[in-house]
């Protein structure tokens, strides 16, 4: 069902902008308010959001130790698994933001013939490391649309992805890669009976909306009756960035369907599951020191608890005690 | 072991879920999964909430009458108390990578042990009663509605999660199922719902100081009998001391080592090897327990049963202090203590007397593992060791949950352990180091009436063991913890029969060659040892 729903959503939103800026001419409201607003509520609710994490103390240290603790001098500490140094901890939270390092060490585990093994499985790595720099990669690409004069490491990354030149226009490998990966991403939730059962339509949701700006951009691109004019695609888009927003004659459907599913995205983002993007870097059990036996924390909300006093312990025991020869404070 | 179904049955295992959708809360207590509840006098010895007799197969749990209130008011408050929790719960994308990473999972088929989906029996509610999409949108945004029976489902399954933090090692946003279980945990605690192997336990820590209950003269009775055996076995008459004051070093250990089989074996090589060494030290009858049962309760109650580690060593005026092999204890040691009940700066940093080593990776905290400071007199060379009287062990190591992914002990022991034994096989790497699989019983599942499920949850730590018994001949599971030495013999007996289970500090000293003692043709259990005959 939750599948159904999210495609549902995701096609029903194209076919109102379909209605809304094709049929009704309604190009001001989705080129212009639509982006704006979205970026606003991107914004504001993504700050919102990591203030809101940070408002929260961290108390007490308390990282996954993935690797040998700092002890004595002849025993090699793990510098990234364990970090116990500023450095380590970057150099441990950059695996893991730039290479996805816990997902690489990903496992299945089965029982078959009365045995249990364990084999490697980085499929879920692969598909997601290369959704995600091939969405980075396209996202940078689309500067050329808000820049004057393009930045050169913008026309050089568009020149590599490009590369193999293959058709006319060229076609990117990352729009290729990126669709490939989703589907992967999608069929692996669809096909695995316990992803299924775990998947909320939060979960396909994005899914389908990225896929549908993946496949609104590529039809613009690359399929003749699809095409929009991208120099004025480029003139709303510098108009956007400039603040002075206009709307040129002749962009077609396709592209405010494909602006439209973005905003939604932005919009979305500060509410969902993709705060990953912002969480990942907060997260207490890979960002801290294992250190905490070196360095004392302190706990802002350390309140005084009661707590069973030795004084008391030896008046309740103290004839037990002396009887017992275990020397006491007070004789009885 | 009457609730467990035969080893063949649990390998028919289904992963494959139940067709009912598991936003229905409704449980079923399967017999031998679940504990019992906590008994009123050890909430009111805690001063905890809403004691009263109970049972969880009742349609009524008597939660008190403003419950809900209380559960949102718990939520909120930690929410604004724990980062952890807030992220967390934020998050999760729902990708998967953790689901069979869980043991009970492994062992069980039942999704709900998967962490993800674990975590969402709170998240569903976070998400319905703090967010707005939750709010407005509700089934559609994975929201539920809190009701007595998702009580009842936390009870069942918040209590079917060790705290093991396998699962934070392969989640990419490293969130750690450990840390929802402690605050579901902590928020059925403020409604009394609880089981009683941990709130018993909890409240014999308070009280007498350690989780048997064992009163001053009964704790010190325990050792005297440890004493009497080493004297048969060994030949050497040992004489701890008790709530010295003005000894160098105030050792602590879990209280498990103290009375039961095979803990009580590592508690005399405990004994054994600071009497080697000439250690200038005393055990508290006040603080005798390391381990923290306070930490399956909550914040608080551990922080109070921690407490007297500090208070004790204060008193006695001791310059710093061991902590023996332990789990959970080592866990709130390494974690909280200093940040709860620290600073501790009327100690010394720890400097081992015999070495001269100072232990800076404890300079705050003032308190190292007993394993490190084993690690480091092997080291220099100042125990006279014998492994040859450990040859009749082939052993294997299991890296205790919370003193690798929470603590990063991983050389230290390997080190002893290959120092005083001379066959040691590491299972498969899957199962080891940061990978590796709990016994099935921490945080408190240790009741009788829980064993169906220890058992599931422990196959996938018994397989490995059964894989290096069946290649290399291991007959010892060696580790560090003290539950571990309680939960993993009857583990052994269902999964891998003939696999005995020790501590490290046994093995240790059943290779110490100590001064003035007897021939040795038996070890520390009293069994004769193979092949040693003449040797010596």
């Amino acid at each position: 069902m939750a599948v159904w729903y999210s495609l549902l959503l995701v096609l029903g939103m194209s076919l109102f902008v379909y209605l809304g800026a094709g049929l009704l001419g309604l190009q001001a409201i989705f080129g212009i308010v639509v982006p704006y607003a979205a970026i606003l509520v991107f914004l504001i609710g993504f700050t919102m959001r990591v203030l809101g994490w940070a408002k929260s103390p961290v108390p007490f240290r308390i990282p996954t130790t993935a690797g040998q603790q700092k002890s004595l001098d002849w025993i090699k500490p793990s510098k990234i698994d364990s970090p116990y140094t500023t450095w380590g901890v970057v150099g441990r939270m950059a695996m893991e933001v730039l290479l996805f390092r816990s997902l690489f060490r990903n496992t299945k585990a089965e029982i078959t013939e009365g045995k249990l093994a364990y084999g490697s499985n980085k499929w879920l790595w692969l598909g997601g490391i290369l959704f995600h720099y091939t969405f980075l990669t396209i996202v940078i690409r689309h500067l050329r649309f808000f820049t004057e004069p393009v930045p050169y490491f913008v026309q050089a990354l568009e020149s590599i992805d490009g590369m193999l030149q293959i058709g006319s226009p060229v076609i990117y490998q990352t729009d290729v890669i990126l669709v490939a990966a989703l589907l992967f991403l999608l069929v692996r939730r669809l096909a695995s009976p316990q992803l299924r059962y775990i998947s909320l339509p939060a979960d396909y949701f994005p899914l389908f909306l990225i896929l549908g700006i993946a496949l609104s951009g590529i039809m613009m691109r690359y399929f003749a009756i699809f095409k929009v004019d991208l120099m004025s695609v480029k003139v709303l888009a510098m108009g956007l960035a400039t603040f002075t927003p206009t709307i040129p004659e002749g962009i077609g459907v396709m592209f405010f369907i494909h602006l439209f599913l973005f905003s939604v995205l932005l919009a979305y983002f500060p509410f969902s599951k993709l705060m990953h993007l912002g969480g990942v870097f907060l997260s207490p059990t890979r960002n801290l020191p294992n250190d905490s036996r070196m360095v004392r924390h302190v706990n802002p909300w350390n309140a005084p608890v009661k707590v069973h006093t030795y004084e008391h312990y030896e008046d309740d025991f103290r004839e037990k005690m002396i009887e017992a020869d275990l020397p006491v404070e007070k004789q009885a | 072991m009457s609730q467990a179904p035969k080893p063949e049955e649990l390998l028919r295992v289904s992963h494959i879920p139940p067709k009912k959708d598991w936003m229905d809360p409704r449980v079923d207590l399967v017999p031998g999964t679940w504990g019992y509840p906590g008994k009123a006098s050890s909430l009111e010895t805690l001063g905890l909430p809403n004691p009263r007799e109970w049972n969880p197969t009742d349609e009524d749990w008597k939660l008190p009458p403003n419950w809900k209130e209380i559960i949102h008011e718990g939520l909120k408050e930690r929410l604004e108390k724990y980062r952890s929790l807030k992220v967390f719960l934020d998050i999760c994308v729902r990708c998967g990578a953790c689901a069979d990473k869980c043991h009970f999972f492994i062992g069980s088929g039942d999704p709900k042990n998967m962490p993800v989906l674990r975590a969402e029996l709170l998240r569903s509610i976070y998400r319905k009663d703090f967010t707005a999409v939750g709010r407005m949108l509700g089934t559609f945004a994975g929201g539920r509605e809190l009701t007595e029976d998702v009580i009842k489902e936390w009870f069942y399954y918040f209590h079917q999660c060790t705290e093991c933090r396998r699962c934070s090692l392969y989640c990419p946003y490293g969130i750690d199922t450990a840390e929802i279980t402690i605050v579901v945990r902590e928020l059925l605690n403020l409604i009394g719902v609880n089981i009683d192997w941990i709130l018993g336990a909890a409240a014999n820590c308070y009280r007498t100081g350690n989780h048997l209950g064992l009163e001053p003269h009964t704790f010190k009775g325990n050792i005297d009998f440890l004493v009497d055996d080493i004297e048969e076995y060994v030949g050497v008459r040992l004489n701890p001391t008790f709530n010295r004051k003005g000894a160098e070093v105030l050792f602590i250990a879990p209280s498990g080592d103290v009375f039961a089989d095979p803990g009580i074996f590592t508690y005399m090589g405990y004994l054994m090897l600071f009497e080697h060494i000439g250690l200038d030290y005393t055990i508290s009858t006040y603080a005798s327990e390391g381990g923290n049962f306070g930490l399956f309760t909550s914040q608080e109650t551990m922080k109070r049963l921690n407490s007297k580690m500090y208070a004790e060593a204060k008193r006695l005026g001791v310059k710093w202090i061991l902590g023996g092999e332990c789990g959970h204890m080592w866990r709130v040691l390494h974690q909280y203590m200093d940040t709860m009940n620290g600073p501790a700066d009327f100690l010394e940093v720890p400097k081992s007397p015999i070495t001269g080593t100072v232990f800076d990776n404890a300079k705050s905290t003032k308190m190292i593992h007993i394993v490190e400071f084993m690690a480091d007199l092997i080291r220099h060379g100042k125990l006279k060791l014998n492994p040859k009287r450990n040859d009749y062990r082939r052993t294997t190591w299991h890296d205790s949950c919370n003193v690798s992914r929470g603590m990063g002990m991983f050389e230290e022991p390997r080190y002893v352990l290959k120092s005083v034994c001379n066959n040691f096989f590491e299972m498969p790497e899957n199962t080891i180091r940061e990978q590796t699989f709990c016994c099935g019983g921490g945080t408190g599942l240790n009741a009788g009436e829980f064993e169906y499920l220890r058992m599931m949850g422990g196959m996938p730590r018994a397989f490995a063991v059964k894989h290096v018994q069946e290649k290399h001949g291991v007959n010892l599971l060696v580790n560090v913890c003290a539950l571990d030495r309680a939960i993993l013999p009857p583990l052994m007996d269902y999964w891998a029969p003939e696999v005995s289970v020790s501590g490290l500090t046994e093995l240790v000293a059943n290779a110490l060659v100590m001064e003035g003692e007897h021939d040795r043709p038996t070890d520390l259990r009293g069994e004769d040892i193979p092949g040693l005959e003449g040797d010596e």
